[in-house]
């Protein structure tokens, strides 16, 4: 290994980058705009629900109840209907996500001593969200139901019977506000990384052989590792300027606090350069033409955004899903970061998903460098 | 007119069936996407990992307990009799939420006391974790309305209380809840939406790099016939990937198709009109197939994916996101082929989101003849 051609290399991959405004743009103003967008985007905050009440009661108790709804700060009752037809309508055109009908004799069945029945309709075709919006009216129509029984538990006791009663503290670690985006801005960040940096490196390799230079580079002096190496290491810099780049926007612009430490985060960043370079350089390995390469990282990209966890929860995939997902490094990445930015974890947790990585890394990288060789002898 | 148009379309078609292999990944691929992603993909909060920490060690606490596990919401993850090593099992994701049940907690309860219990969530997923807690918490006061209860009937006083509110909760349009009836459709949606776009973002800027763009320019044809007589073939192929993966999400995930076939048929073929024209557009503006390639990758995959209301709700975004995101095609697809799957609508209702699928589709074809004829 002669590190004087490896530098040329990296002297002329600058050069060549810095000429083409094309390349520049895609490294600096894709990934900031991507993050701006994409960062706002991905909310799953379910607030403001929209609701329409259908209360046939109109008592001091069935306006109690609509208050308990309003005063969670989640629900708001936009709508105030008088048919079951317009529930019909609402919940048809997507207007109201719930509607809450409180029928006729709530409050006398109540005051009676007896159980009120309450009907709650659900959009559910957004099956997430109306999950979420399920447990938040479970929640307040059982704390409503509760307050009622304690009255007339006392009542009942006399005033003589001391009545107990559990009283639960909540605490929210790691996120206490509760924010998506504390949660999914990390993530869009692993996932501009990793599409900046395996597209770029792949299409670099794959024009050379397509414009045909690659052969001017074989017949120098230059062995195949110092090539590769000499590839490579401009898109490692450039990585990292990204990772910089992006990492800022989401402390000053998005506010998204990182509680761990921000050396290891870039540590654990370099470790997941190597693989998504290594994926890139395999790619150019496998294809002949860019338009080639393109399609492959195609393919490589929607299952990193599907399965990684990024979006949807590995725990709650299929077992065979599951195995599949341990292939991709996106995943471990995943964990990596949120786990520094959200949870402040340090090295004696994230060990798992750090050996992961570098060992997915280094084979790939081997893999790809044997492949490249041979085909350049 | 129509004689060139078809000659054009004729011509595109011999291209296309040249290259077989292409041709059979394209048509076999969709179906692949949607069976594994649809397979794979589940939002359901279910089964949650929970921690109970019981300090107490009593008939009580346990009783809380198997109240947390009587649903299907929480399956025990990690049981401690200490506090101590709950840092641990929450920094690690073990659990999401713990329940931590004090010490004396048999004794505040037996003395008529209020007892305390701690909920503590891992809250950097915050969909799971509001939902976990307020499962938890609601379990948690009916459990303490029972003791109540039960406490008054010891005495003698009580005659059985009835809970006052009895709630009877229904989803409508997918009762079980079952997020593969929310998912597959969207796949649906987002998988043609990238797929037609690459389709057509090489048909012309290939031709251009070839150099035979320049017979076709001393040809007769016009833009506007080259532009629809390249789409056809297209319109075509990629119309059979509806009807592969619409077949395969109801025979395969047993999606309800609620509304009319011939409608989603009909509502996708506007759709297809509007994507494929994406990547026409694309392919007339850009010089070369890397370029087109990339814009077509760019353009379609993050925001299909991300902006569409596919994973997260449009409504939830901030206002000026929701304007970018109206000019998604995916966007008004998903709306449509969601409506029709599970609410069963008919066009009277969806007239908007089609119209202006269409009014995006005329549009996008026109700019791009009209970019082809400056490019002449």
């Amino acid at each position: 290994m002669n590190w004087r051609r490896v530098m040329r290399i990296v002297k002329k991959e600058f050069i060549q980058v810095r000429r083409d405004p094309n390349l520049l743009r895609m490294i600096i103003l894709v990934p900031v705009f991507q993050l701006m967008v994409f960062g706002y985007a991905v909310s799953t905050d379910v607030r403001n629900i929209s609701t329409a009440v259908y209360d046939e009661d109109r008592t001091a108790s069935s306006r109690r109840l609509q208050q308990a709804f309003t005063g969670s700060g989640y629900f708001d009752l936009d709508y105030h209907i008088h048919a079951p037809r317009e529930a019909d309508r609402l919940l048809d055109a997507g207007q109201a996500q719930m509607v809450l009908h409180i029928p006729r004799g709530f409050d006398e069945l109540i005051s009676r001593g007896q159980s009120a029945p309450l009907q709650v309709i659900f959009d559910g075709s957004d099956s997430q969200t109306s999950g979420t919006v399920a447990g938040y009216t479970r929640y307040i129509v059982q704390r409503y139901s509760s307050l009622i029984t304690l009255d007339r538990l006392s009542r009942a006791g006399g005033g003589t019977v001391k009545l107990p009663g559990i009283e639960e503290r909540v605490r929210v670690w790691y996120n206490p506000e509760l924010k998506s985006v504390n949660y999914m801005v990390p993530a869009v960040l692993c996932m501009i990384l990793l599409i900046v940096t395996m597209i770029m490196t792949s299409m670099a390799i794959v024009r050379e052989r397509e414009i045909g230079t690659l052969e001017q580079l074989v017949v120098t002096p230059i062995t195949p590792g110092e090539l590769m190496l000499g590839k490579t290491i401009p898109f490692i810099c450039i990585g990292l300027l990204d990772m910089m780049l992006v990492l800022l926007i989401s402390v000053y612009w998005f506010k998204v606090e990182v509680v761990g430490s921000i050396p290891l985060l870039i540590v654990m960043s370099l470790f997941f350069l190597l693989t998504s370079l290594g994926l890139g350089l395999f790619i150019s390995t496998i294809s002949r033409t860019q338009q080639e390469a393109m399609m492959v990282s195609f393919f490589i990209m929607l299952p990193s955004m599907m399965l990684s966890g990024f979006m949807f929860p590995i725990r709650n995939m299929p077992r065979i899903i599951q195995w599949i997902t341990y292939a991709i490094p996106l995943r471990y990445f995943l964990v990596i970061v949120r786990g520094i930015f959200l949870k402040g974890n340090g090295l004696d947790i994230l060990w798992p998903q750090a050996a992961a990585l570098a060992a997915f890394g280094i084979a790939i990288i081997f893999m790809s460098a044997t492949r490249f060789s041979k085909r350049m002898g | 007119m129509l004689q060139r148009i078809k000659m054009v379309a004729w011509k595109e078609f011999i291209h296309i069936l040249r290259d077989i292999r292409s041709l059979a990944v394209v048509i076999v691929l969709p179906i692949l996407m949607v069976v594994l992603y649809g397979y794979a993909i589940n939002t359901d909060v279910r089964h949650l990992p929970l921690a109970i920490i019981d300090l107490d060690h009593s008939a009580p606490s346990r009783d809380l307990m198997g109240a947390f596990l009587h649903g299907e919401y929480f399956d025990v993850a990690v049981y401690s009799g200490d506090y101590a090593g709950l840092d641990a099992v929450m920094d690690r994701g073990r659990a999401v939420i713990a329940l931590v049940i004090p010490a004396g907690y048999a004794q505040d309860l037996s003395a008529g006391r209020q007892a305390q219990v701690q909920v503590i969530a891992d809250g950097s997923d915050s969909t799971t974790a509001t939902t976990a807690i307020a499962y938890a918490t609601a379990t948690i006061q009916q459990q303490s309305a029972g003791l109540a209860a039960a406490a008054v009937l010891r005495h003698g006083t009580g005659t059985g209380i009835a809970p006052p509110v009895e709630m009877r909760q229904r989803f409508w349009y997918n009762p079980e809840l079952k997020s593969v009836n929310f998912i597959v459709p969207g796949l649906i949606a987002v998988i043609l939406m990238m797929l037609s776009a690459l389709l057509t973002s090489m048909t012309v800027v290939r031709e251009r790099e070839r150099g035979t763009i320049e017979q076709l320019i001393v040809s007769p044809v016009m833009p506007r016939e080259l532009i629809i007589g390249k789409l056809i073939p297209y319109i075509l192929i990629s119309f059979l990937d509806v009807i592969l993966v619409i077949a395969a999400g109801r025979l395969i995930f047993n999606v309800p198709l609620n509304g009319s076939p011939g409608l989603v048929l009909a509502l996708s073929a506007v759709f297809l009109t509007a994507s494929l024209g994406i990547g026409l557009l694309i392919s007339v503006s850009s010089g070369s197939q890397q370029t087109a390639m990339t814009v077509a990758m760019m353009a379609t995959m993050l925001p299909s994916v991300l902006l569409s209301g596919f994973a997260f709700p449009v409504k939830a975004m901030p206002v000026v996101i929701q304007w970018l995101t109206s000019i998604v095609p995916a966007r008004y697809f998903l709306t449509i082929i969601r409506s029709i799957f599970l609410k069963g609508m008919g066009i009277g209702q969806l007239w908007q989101p089609a119209l202006f699928l269409l009014l995006f589709g005329a549009g996008i074809l026109w700019l791009s003849s009209l970019r082809f004829k400056k490019k002449l």
